[in-house]
């Protein structure tokens, strides 16, 4: 465990959580939030809890991102708040 | 939604790849009690390789692969191996799921390795089936879009 690259992926993390509340297109969101659970599984892996950072690269990254754009294709794209 | 996309590279790519995202998910799965992974990530890993023929193919390449009655069957055989492998253990003398019980004719700290194996194999078939029925159910329209909703 080095905490220099503890900080470094962390804020990652912060930004991508960040952007992905603030983008106002819904598709955006929906990939940001992929690299958002993306980076969480570098910081798992980084913490040595490869077996979670397992499910969150395959879950988070990977299924739950295309069920959020198969979600968006049933609806409008873009926000309107 | 989900319609057949016509690019050669990308077809011809996804045909490549889907064998060994199997390939790979079976690993998973087969090798959960003693590396990283286990049932449900092989499960997730084995429905990602029929969601990436969703999207390329068209849900129909994937409904004449895994019909629909079958996905929901397989959903019911992973709990029912899950459970059964349980029952089983009950059923010669142990507690729920204590594989030592189980009536293999090999030492008990190998018991153990099978029993979790196929309550693995249980969890990572129900995950896989789950994974393409709700992308299935994410994609098909609902009736309020197809005017049938009142």
């Amino acid at each position: 465990m080095i905490w220099q690259l503890d900080l470094v992926i962390l804020l990652f993390v912060v930004i991508c959580a960040i952007g992905a509340m603030m983008v106002k297109d819904l598709l955006s969101a929906a990939v940001i939030l992929g690299a958002y659970s993306f980076c969480m599984a570098m910081l798992w892996t980084e913490m040595g809890a490869v077996d979670v950072a397992f499910t969150e690269a395959s879950v988070g990254a990977g299924v739950s991102t295309l069920f959020f754009v198969a979600a968006i294709y049933q609806t409008t794209r873009r926000s309107k708040d | 939604m989900i319609t057949k996309y016509e690019d050669v590279i990308v077809k011809t790519m996804t045909r490549l790849l889907i064998p060994f995202i199997q390939i790979y998910g079976l690993y998973v799965i087969a090798h959960g009690h003693e590396s990283p992974g286990g049932g449900f990530q092989g499960g997730v890993i084995l429905g990602a390789s029929f969601i990436l023929l969703a999207v390329v193919y068209g849900m129909d390449e994937v409904k004449k692969r895994l019909p629909e009655k079958l996905m929901i069957a397989f959903v019911a055989i992973g709990v029912f191996i899950y459970a059964g492998t349980g029952a089983l253990c009950l059923l010669f003398g142990g507690n729920f799921l204590d594989y030592s019980k189980l009536p293999f004719p090999v030492a008990i700290a190998e018991r153990r390795a099978l029993g979790i194996l196929s309550v693995e194999t249980g969890v990572g078939i129900t995950v896989m089936a789950v994974m393409v029925a709700i992308m299935l159910a994410l994609s098909s329209k609902s009736k309020r879009t197809r005017g049938e909703f009142k």
